[in-house]
């Protein structure tokens, strides 16, 4: 079967690392990673617990189809309280790290406590231990991946940290592991950082098995084919990546530019997935150096790209002259679109930083929007700025507080507290542009109005990838819907998000859901899993994750009041574009969407609710 | 007629699905660790890179053998006998490309065999850049080059 | 009086290879080997397995068709040679024979030292070096029996195992300050040690057996510090030296071995030498050298049989290096891992896990290796080493993290 069956639990202030097995019936019931995670955070943590105290607990999670063939199977999650938010956090990675814990024979690894010095966790198959880190504090998370392998003579290791950003408690802290893969959203790097754990190493030998060998290779090579054969999975994202949205979504006028104040860029080509592939003056190389895939993904949308040698950020710093990860869609945008820069080796630049420091760049970016438009308004100026002109559009403003923030110094400290805490502390939290204290994405709910519903009802705060609408409003799948319309939004995001909770907690990434639906999905965890697994399982299972995600919100305090947005987004009319005088529809979409769940009118699901789905 | 694998790294995307498929042919499950296929990953140059043995005809392997357990197929693979194996890896210290590994498990060591002439890898790889063809265009320029540099001599010369 | 147009004497992996490679080259010539032991061709490096018993006799074989030696019209004799005259061409047998041969190559291996200290004749104590020594060893080393080794050099390692497999209670007793002083530096030699240590044995380093004497069917074992204990079992692994007593008045130039220029002949006309007997061309140095292993055997075997046959072949000379299998612990060396004065050295060393790799460079180029606990891509040090290949900006990588070999390797060659 393809789960491993094992938990690794990990007492950080006892500093012991215990087997345990892993609970079938909720396996069963929540399959993994997300679901399953989750399940056990909230029969293990107070809700209301302060995220970072040593109270709450830090899963990285697999699920059955990590580790397998299947093609995108090599996801894993980190599931926690999240310090950003207050509210249920998981954020999903890609790479290669995912499968090494599966390889190593662990479904879950429960961090809990705190330990008293800096440590990491060495994992070598059944052989788990906690090291003295102390030589890597403050180091990033290039330096400490690359001396971790270094140290045990193992260029096999695979290796998820923090940078310092992590450990100085910058609130949207993320964890990356080989050097560019983020679990990026909700600060779940500031918790692990909470935790004085600086690293998880893992090098696993054992393999992972699935139930039915042969009925998996059909299901697995049938699902391949189905990626291989959709335009989007199949030649979009391996040709533009994520960034083939950054021309389609503007002209969509959905692009949120300068803090939401508008909607569509005006220099959006130049930090485009099509720009990354235009020559620059300078050596007449694109930015972009070649596209990469995950662990057994056949999609490979991942970008790599370089910085032009000459360019102000790095023509005295030979570091950076490397080929690295990025520009994705959503990291282009929020260092870009958000803050009204267009020079692409600038957003180069700062994204690099992201990974190598590890903060969240859509929060970076969102929160340094924000940062500009208080300085425009003039409610915070140069002396608490540190000199630096944070207009909008000033590449140098940008590249400047990414350092400070990921090093934390001057301003950077500041922006380091995410936009709410910092809109909140100048007096002015209305500008802080998010849902539940977790900044926006690269996509406008006047513009396309499913989103703004999706971003709204969120269990992590704002987020695209728990109901991307995006893909049937923008890009027409599975069947197209009109972005400004309302209308049928409510069921479209409640069919969205509850698919999406099984993706997340298979072991595959939610890509494949271009092409993929849960018909696609069903046959290879049936060939792999124990038991009989159908769709209409798989979507019942993700509507019972979701509400069980829901109920840990409001047991931690969140009311159906949270379940909003700006007023932004919901007074001010979109500028241009084809939204051009349109707010968000919230406010009819909500109710319906209450409804569709079984929940009341405040947004609590009801008893019947709650039985059907044994929560 | 003897066939190769091909590889083209520049059609590599990193993705290790050969990988898996070479861990499942063999009987491993799904082990990137038991793949006698690696993919090498270049970050810095955004480069991944295919690695398996090249069936070389210099076959220093089969020469270090002490116990005749390398023997070549109908493919012209070098193939590796688990019953003549004694696991003593001498062939992994002399094979100059290190595509002969010692697998601890089974106390023997492991190596490309070309699946008996129907390579997983090539089946599993999305983009085509892992390719079985006639030996006589294959292309391993570049490691066969290699291969002349590193002989101990045992090529006649003049 | 017998004859062949090729004459082997002596019949390991350097005498096989070269018969071989005399057939391919010659279709008709008539060739012959003699071999001291009755039995066939068979591999030293197979007997360790042979006494754990994880493979019978036949495991142990060199080439496992009975016929294939019949084959290839390869003729074997069972025969001691006393004596070579190099003037008329033939071999004297201990039997009284003779042979004579048209080109010779000697290829008679190393036979083990026996340290000249008392009661080492005494039944129970044996070698590892034949399969009649493995047999031996086997009927003594049974479950509880107390075991003494002496040497922990490479061939005393390679059979710590199988002597603790069967159930055995062992001390190592190693006159140098470390485990495999020849192949392995301070650290891995420690490593090494603690390893071993951990897994049951006692081992003593810069220590020395003084004595062994009869105890009543057993045996007991005193030391230069005059502790003593009685054992079951003593095994002497203390060094080879190669087999040429029986060539030392040939006229021949003879160091540690026969020595050979780079066409393996020696410095008679028509006799040639390979393997652990010839002392060959050392492929850094250019030097006189005997590397015992079976990779430069063969290699040995196959140019000196090309140049026999008439077929001018040069070799390069050889690459010292050696993998042990430490009871479980894998470790190698490649090369010139001591270093050179002037060049560079990077090391990974992670005690606790026994992992440890030590590159030692010349310039961009590496010139040997050392590791413990890693099996991956080996090889690629040997073909890093021997093909010179200049590391350009791999050199700083591998000297910030020396596990990056492979990827050294694959960037400068496949790319």
């Amino acid at each position: 079967m393809a789960w491993t069956g094992k938990i690794l639990r990990v007492d950080l202030t006892a500093g012991t690392c215990t087997s345990e097995p892993l609970n079938m019936q909720w396996a069963a019931d929540y399959l993994g990673q997300r679901g399953l995670a989750t399940k056990y955070l909230m029969s293990e943590i107070d809700p209301k617990v302060d995220p970072l105290s040593p109270e709450n607990k830090m899963i990285m999670a697999t699920g059955p189809l990590t580790g397998t063939s299947a093609s995108t199977g090599g996801r894993y999650s980190v599931i926690t309280k999240g310090e950003l938010t207050g509210a249920i956090a998981c954020s999903n990675s890609g790479g290669f790290f995912g499968n090494e814990m599966k390889n190593a024979g662990w479904d879950m690894i429960i961090f809990e406590g705190k330990s008293d010095k800096l440590v990491y966790l060495l994992i070598q198959d059944d052989k788990a231990e906690l090291i003295d880190a102390a030589q890597y504090k403050g180091a990033s998370c290039w330096d400490t991946e690359e001396g971790i392998k270094a140290k045990h003579g193992d260029a096999f290791i695979r290796v998820a940290s923090i940078g310092g950003a992590g450990e100085n408690g910058v609130k949207y802290a993320c964890i990356i592991n080989d050097m560019d893969r983020a679990a990026g959203r909700s600060g779940v790097g500031t918790v692990m950082g909470s935790k004085n754990l600086k690293a998880v190493a893992i090098r696993g030998t054992l393999g992972v098995k699935v139930k039915d060998r042969e009925r998996f290779a059909t299901a697995v090579a049938a699902g391949k084919q189905v990626l291989a054969d959709n335009p989007v999975t199949g030649t979009g994202l391996p040709t533009y990546g994520t960034q083939v949205l950054m021309n389609v979504i503007n002209e969509s006028g959905a692009l949120p530019t300068r803090n939401h104040k508008d909607i569509q860029f005006e220099d959006a080509h130049d930090i485009s997935g099509e720009a990354m592939h235009e020559p620059r003056k300078s050596d007449g190389k694109p930015n972009l150096v070649s596209n990469a895939a995950c662990f057994a993904c056949t999609i490979a949308c991942q970008r790599v790209s370089t910085i032009d040698r000459t360019h102000y950020t790095v023509k005295d710093r030979p570091e950076y002259h490397k080929a690295s990860g990025g520009l994705e869609y959503e990291a282009a945008w929020s260092l870009g679109a958000a803050c009204g820069v267009n020079d692409l080796d600038a957003l180069t630049f700062a994204n690099f930083l992201c990974n190598e420091h590890g903060i969240d760049p859509i929060t970076f970016g969102a929160t340094l929007a924000a940062a500009m438009e208080l300085y425009e308004m003039g409610v915070i100026n140069d002396e608490n700025t540190g000199g630096v002109k944070l207009n909008f559009g000033s590449a140098e403003a940008l590249t400047t507080m990414v350092e400070q923030t990921c090093k934390s110094q001057g301003f950077g400290v500041e922006l380091g507290l995410g936009s709410k805490r910092l809109c909140e502390k100048y007096g002015k939290p209305e500008l802080s542009m998010g849902v539940k204290g977790q900044e926006f994405p690269a996509y406008d709910g006047r513009g396309i109005q499913g989103i703004g519903l999706a971003y709204a009802t969120s269990n992590r705060g704002a987020c695209h990838l728990r109901g991307y609408t995006i893909a049937s409003e923008i890009l027409g799948i599975p069947v197209k819907t009109d972005p400004l319309e309302t209308d049928g939004k409510a069921g479209l995001v409640k069919a969205f998000q509850d698919a999406t909770a099984a993706f997340d907690s298979a072991g595959i990434c939610i890509f494949s859901s271009f092409a993929w639906t849960l018909d696609d999905v069903a046959p290879q965890i049936d060939a792999a899993c124990e038991g009989d697994w159908s769709a209409d399982r798989l979507l019942e299972l993700g509507e019972r994750i979701w509400n069980m995600e829901r109920q840990f919100n409001l047991a931690a305090g969140f009311t159906g009041a949270d379940d909003n947005l700006p007023a932004r987004l919901l007074k001010d009319a979109a500028k241009t574009g084809p939204a051009k005088g349109k707010v968000s529809g919230l406010e009819t979409m909500l109710p319906e969407y209450y409804q569709l769940r079984g929940w009341s009118a405040d947004g609590v699901p009801t008893p019947e609710t709650l039985t059907k789905f044994g929560l | 007629m003897q066939k190769s694998l091909h590889i083209s790294a520049d059609d590599c995307t990193g993705c290790y699905q050969c990988v898996l498929a070479c861990s499942d042919e063999h009987g491993y499950d799904f082990n990137p660790m038991k793949s006698v296929i690696q993919v090498f990953k270049f970050e810095d140059e955004g480069r991944y890179v295919p690695y398996t043995c090249t069936q070389c005809d210099e076959a220093w392997c089969q020469k270090a053998c002490p116990t005749d357990a390398i023997s070549v197929d109908a493919n012209g693979a070098k193939v590796v006998s688990e019953a003549l194996c004694v696991g003593c890896k001498v062939c992994t210290i002399a094979c100059p490309f290190g595509t002969i590994n010692y697998n601890a498990d089974s106390g023997k060591v492991i190596k490309c065999d070309l699946c008996g002439g129907d390579p997983a890898c090539v089946k599993a790889c999305p983009t085509s850049a892992i390719t079985f063809v006639n030996s006589d265009t294959a292309q391993f320029d570049k490691m066969r080059a290699w291969a002349g540099k590193t002989d101990a001599g045992t090529q006649q010369s003049n | 009086m017998k004859q062949a147009d090729y004459v082997i004497i002596g019949a390991g992996p350097a005498a096989v290879a070269a018969a071989e490679t005399l057939r391919r080259s010659d279709r008709d010539g008539t060739i012959a080997i003699i071999s001291r032991e009755n039995i066939s061709p068979y591999s030293r490096m197979a007997l360790p397995y042979f006494l754990t018993g994880q493979i019978s006799q036949k495991g142990t074989y060199l080439r496992k068709s009975s016929e294939h030696y019949k084959q290839h019209n390869i003729t074997l004799y069972h025969a001691t040679v006393t004596h070579v005259d190099p003037q008329k061409k033939h071999l004297h047998l201990a039997s009284g024979g003779r042979v004579s041969y048209g080109k010779l190559l000697i290829a008679t291996g190393a036979s083990p030292i026996k340290p000249p200290l008392p009661g080492l004749d005494l039944p129970g104590v044996h070698h590892c070096w034949t399969l009649d020594d493995a047999k031996a060893i086997a009927a003594r080393a049974g479950d509880g029996a107390n075991i003494v080794l002496m040497g922990a050099g490479f061939i005393g390692c390679i059979i710590l195992e199988a002597l603790m497999s069967r159930g055995a209670k062992l001390t190592v007793i190693e006159a140098e300050d470390r485990m495999v002083p020849r192949m392995m530096d301070d650290v891995a030699g420690n490593m090494l040690k603690s390893w071993c240590e951990h897994k049951g044995m006692t081992i003593l380093t810069s220590t020395r057996v003084a004595s062994v004497a009869d105890a009543g069917g057993k045996l007991e074992v005193t030391l230069d510090s005059g502790d003593s204990d009685v054992v079951d079992l003593v095994v002497v692994a203390t060094g080879v030296k190669a087999n040429i007593d029986f060539a030392s008045d040939m006229g021949l130039e003879i160091e540690e071995g026969i020595k050979v220029d780079h066409h393996m002949q020696t410095s008679l006309t028509d006799i040639y030498a390979a393997g652990d007997c010839a002392q060959g061309r050392d492929f850094f140095t250019g030097l006189w050298s005997v590397h015992a292993i079976q990779p430069t055997a063969t290699e040995h075997g196959h140019i000196a049989a090309l140049n026999m046959a008439g077929r001018k072949a040069a070799y390069k000379g050889s690459l010292n290096m050696n993998v042990l299998d430490t009871a479980g612990l894998i470790s190698s060396s490649f090369g010139q891992w001591q270093g050179v004065e002037g060049g560079e050295s990077a090391q990974s060393i992670d005690a606790e896990r026994y992992r440890y790799t030590n590159l030692a460079f010349e310039g961009d180029r590496l010139i040997g290796a050392l590791t413990i606990g890693r099996t991956d891509n080996i090889g690629i040090l040997r073909g890093l080493i021997q093909s010179r290949t200049k590391l350009g900006v791999w050199k700083e990588r591998l000297m910030k993290s020396p596990n990056r070999i492979a990827e050294s390797y694959i960037a400068n060659t496949q790319m």
